[in-house]
C-alpha cells in the first residue's frame, strides 16, 4: 500500500482489494465479512448489504443518484439469492445544494423503491460546509430474506455456462460522457433493479451456481473474481459478448474497454451447462434481460484465469482492473 | 476482407524470419487486444517502437511537471495517460501530487484546459503538451485560441515530439534489427502518407501506413511481408479511409505558427536534433518553461527499468527483470507500464494465450 490513498483505491480493482485485504480484514474480519460477497449472509436467513454513492454528475441519461442508490443495494441483495425488503437511507448534503434537486432525487428514490418492492425504513441526514462535499453523497443499506442460500463461485464446475443479462459497459460510458459532454447522442445508463431478473433465473429451475452484478471494474473484473474464487478458468468468446455500438464507439474514442466499464443493471450468472438455455429464456422474459447472452464457459485448465478468445481468433488473458481507467492521448 | 482470409493469404507467403516494428502505441494496444501475435506465421515478430507519447517522455520532464503541480496557484492540466506516470522517484506521480493537495485536472483536449483557465482567472493553468504530430496541431490551436481570447493565465509545457527524426535516429542506431515498419495511421492523417516515403527510398525498408482495426494490422503485415518476399520495398497506404497522400495542411500550418523544431530528449533514444517542438518567439508568452523558469535535472536516479530498450525494439517487455514482478500497472516503475498505449502495459494487460 502507498502511504496515502489515491483515487485508484476507489476504483474497484486490485488496489481496492489491497485496501480491504491489508487494512479492513486483518482487524475486522469475521465469517460473514470475510467471504466478501455482495452482501453478508446472517444465520442463513438474512442478507445484509451496504453501498455508498458518489456519482458525478448527479443526474445522467437513464438515471440519477437517487435511482442508483436504491438499485445498487437492491442488486447486491438479489445477487445473494435474497428478496430485498428494507433499506436505510443516509444523505450527506453540501451546503448550498438546491432544494429542488434534492426533491428530485428523493422522488427518484421513491419510484425506484416502489418498482423494486422495497421500503425505506430508517435514515439520516447531515449537511456539511460548502466545499466539503460534492453536492450530495448517499449511503443505503438493505436487508433481504434469503430464498436461495448457498450461491457462490465455489460451486462452479468445468463446463458450466457463463451468462450476461445484457450489454456490457452502458453505465460507465453514459456517466463518462455525461460528465464531460463529450459526444453527441445519448448513451443511457442501464441503472435498474435486478431482483425481478434474479428471481426469474432462480425460479426457472436452472442449477444456478453464482450471480453477481458487475459494477465498478466491469464484467472483466467480476469474472476474474469468479475464476480466482473457484480456482477454475473461464473462457470467453469476445464475439458473443453484447456491447452496444455507441458504447463501443465511445470507448474506442476514449481508449477505454467496455468490459471494464461499470454496469448498474446487468447480471453475470454461472449456471450448469444443461440449464444455459433455460436460464437465458428466464432472463429474456424480463425487460432487464432482453439482450441476455451466453458469453463463455468454465474450464478446468488455466485455473484462476479468464481467457478471452478474440474476434480475430487470437486469445488473451483478462486481468482485473488496475486503478481507474484513464482516457488516452490520441 | 475478413481476418481469416487475410491470415490465409499471410500463411501462403514464403516463410521468412523478420522483425516488423509498429511505431504507434495505439497499434501496440490493438495488436495485444486482438491477440494477433500468435496468429502470425512462424518467424514473423512484431516489436514496439517509440510511438507511445507517454513512454518516450524522459523522466526529467515528468519531474518538472510534478513540481509544477505542487506550486501554489498552479493547476496542471493533462491527458489521462499522464496522471500515473512516475517521475524519477517511484510512486511520485500526478495522482499522488493531487492526493497531497496539488492541483491536477484531467482534460480530453487542450481546449478544455483553455476553458479551465478562462473560468479560473486567479489560477495559472499549464497544459502538458505531449504527443506527436497527432496532438501538436490541437495544442497549437489551443495557444492561438487563448491568445485570441486574451487569456493570459494559460500556458503549455511543450513535450511534443516528431516522428521522422526519431525513426531516422532509431534506424541509424547500433543493433537496429527491424525489416519493415507499420507506420502510425493517426500521425499520417496530419502528415500524409507520402511523409513516410523516406523509409523505403532512403533506407530500403518497406513501410505501410496502417489503420487500427485487427484487419488493418493483419493486412498491413501482409503487405510488408509481400514486399519483403519480393525484395521490393515500397510505401503502401492501407489506411486510405482516413489518410490522404498529402495529409492535413491546415493542421500542419497551425502547428508551424506556434512551434518550431528543436533538439529534444527521448527516453531510450537520448537527444535528437529537431525531434521536439519549442515555441516560436511570437508566442513565447505561452511557454510554461519560460513562464515558470522550469529547469530540468537530467542527472536522474539510476533505475533497472528498461523502458528505453523496450520502445526501441531491443527488448520485449518480458525481457525486463522488473516486468510483472516489481513493475505492474498498479505500481509502475516505467511509463511503458502506465500508458494505455505502452508496450509493457499491453503485454501485461493482454497476455496472449
Amino acid at each position: 500500500m502507498d502511504d496515502i490513498l489515491t483515487l485508484d483505491y476507489g476504483s474497484g480493482g486490485k488496489k481496492t482489494a489491497a485496501l480491504i485485504d491489508e487494512i479492513i480484514l486483518p482487524q475486522l474480519g469475521n465469517e460473514a465479512l470475510s467471504s466478501l460477497g455482495d452482501g453478508a449472509m446472517l444465520d442463513g436467513k438474512l442478507a445484509f448489504s451496504t453501498d455508498s454513492f458518489v456519482v458525478s454528475p448527479l443526474f445522467f441519461p437513464g438515471g440519477d443518484i437517487g435511482k442508483l442508490c436504491v438499485c445498487g443495494t437492491v442488486n447486491d441483495l438479489a445477487m445473494c439469492g435474497a428478496e430485498p425488503k428494507y433499506l436505510s437511507l443516509a444523505l450527506i448534503i453540501e451546503e448550498g445544494f438546491p432544494t429542488e434537486s434534492l426533491r428530485r432525487i428523493v422522488a427518484s428514490i421513491k419510484s425506484a423503491a416502489q418498482a423494486a418492492g422495497v421500503a425505506v425504513v430508517t435514515g439520516d441526514t447531515k449537511v456539511v460546509e460548502r466545499g466539503r462535499g460534492d453536492g450530495v453523497y448517499i449511503n443505503t443499506s438493505g436487508i433481504g430474506a434469503v430464498r436461495y442460500p448457498g450461491l457462490g463461485p465455489e460451486r462452479m464446475r468445468p463446463g458450466d455456462a457463463v451468462l450476461i443479462s445484457g450489454t456490457a459497459g452502458d453505465h460507465g460510458a453514459a456517466v463518462m460522457l455525461a460528465r464531460d459532454g463529450l459526444m453527441e447522442g445519448e448513451i443511457r445508463s442501464d441503472c435498474a433493479a435486478l431482483n425481478g431478473l434474479a428471481r426469474a433465473v432462480l425460479e426457472s429451475g436452472a442449477d444456478v451456481k453464482v450471480l453477481r452484478d458487475p459494477t465498478r471494474g466491469g464484467a472483466a473484473t467480476t469474472l476474474c473474481e469468479f475464476a480466482e474464487a473457484s480456482g477454475l478458468g473461464i473462457e470467453l468468446d469476445e464475439a458473443a459478448i453484447p456491447v452496444r455500438r455507441d458504447v463501443e464507439a465511445a470507448c474506442a474514442l476514449l481508449g477505454l474497454d467496455p468490459l471494464y466499464c461499470a454496469n448498474e443493471g446487468k447480471m453475470l450468472a454461472v449456471v450448469a451447462a444443461e440449464d444455459a438455455e433455460r436460464a437465458l429464456e428466464a432472463m429474456r422474459s424480463c425487460p432487464e434481460g432482453e439482450n441476455a447472452a451466453m458469453i463463455g464457459r468454465v474450464i478446468a485448465d488455466r485455473p484462476g484465469k479468464v481467457v478471452l478468445r478474440t474476434r480475430t481468433g487470437g486469445g488473451r488473458i483478462l486481468q482485473k482492473l488496475a486503478g481507474a481507467q484513464l482516457p488516452r492521448i490520441c | 476482407m475478413r481476418s481469416a482470409e487475410i491470415l490465409e493469404r499471410l500463411r501462403a507467403l514464403p516463410g521468412q524470419r523478420v522483425r516488423l516494428m509498429e511505431v504507434c502505441g495505439t497499434h501496440t494496444m490493438a495488436i495485444a487486444k486482438a491477440g494477433l501475435k500468435r496468429l502470425l506465421p512462424e518467424g514473423v515478430e512484431l516489436v514496439s517502437g517509440p510511438g507511445c507519447p507517454v513512454c518516450v517522455t524522459p523522466p526529467e520532464l515528468m519531474d518538472a511537471a510534478l513540481e509544477l503541480a505542487s506550486r501554489p496557484g498552479v493547476t496542471v492540466a493533462s491527458y489521462g495517460d499522464m496522471i500515473r506516470v512516475p517521475g524519477s522517484r517511484r510512486g511520485d506521480d500526478l495522482a499522488h501530487r493531487r492526493a497531497r493537495g496539488g492541483s491536477v485536472a484531467m482534460v480530453y483536449s487542450p481546449m478544455d484546459a483553455v476553458e479551465l483557465a478562462r473560468r479560473q482567472p486567479e489560477r495559472e493553468v499549464v497544459f502538458l503538451g505531449v504527443g506527436f504530430e497527432t496532438t501538436a496541431p490541437g495544442t497549437a490551436a489551443s495557444v492561438l485560441a487563448a491568445r485570441a481570447q486574451g487569456i493570459k493565465n494559460y500556458s503549455v509545457f511543450p513535450m511534443l515530439r516528431l516522428v521522422e527524426p526519431a525513426l531516422r535516429a532509431l534506424i541509424g542506431s547500433e543493433g537496429f534489427d527491424v525489416q519493415g515498419f507499420l507506420c502510425p495511421g493517426h500521425v499520417a492523417v496530419v502528415t500524409g502518407s507520402e511523409f513516410f516515403r523516406f523509409l523505403p527510398e532512403e533506407y530500403g525498408l518497406p513501410a505501410v501506413v496502417a489503420g487500427f482495426e485487427p484487419e488493418d494490422v493483419l493486412l498491413s503485415v501482409y503487405e510488408l511481408l509481400r514486399m519483403l518476399s519480393e525484395s521490393r520495398p515500397g510505401l503502401v497506404n492501407e489506411y486510405k479511409r482516413a489518410v490522404s497522400a498529402e495529409g492535413n495542411a491546415l493542421a500542419r500550418e497551425t502547428m508551424e505558427r506556434v512551434f518550431r523544431p528543436a533538439r529534444a530528449s527521448w527516453r531510450g533514444l537520448g537527444e535528437i536534433d529537431g525531434s521536439g517542438l519549442e515555441f516560436t518567439e511570437e508566442l513565447a508568452e505561452f511557454d510554461a518553461v519560460k513562464k515558470f523558469d522550469i529547469r530540468l535535472n537530467r542527472a536522474g536516479t539510476p533505475t533497472a527499468c528498461r523502458c528505453g530498450e523496450v520502445i526501441t525494439g531491443r527488448m520485449p517487455p518480458e525481457g525486463c527483470q522488473l516486468f510483472g514482478k516489481i513493475c505492474t500497472p498498479e505500481d509502475p516503475v516505467g511509463p511503458c507500464m502506465v500508458s494505455s498505449e505502452g508496450a509493457c502495459a499491453a503485454a501485461y494487460k493482454y497476455r496472449e494465450c
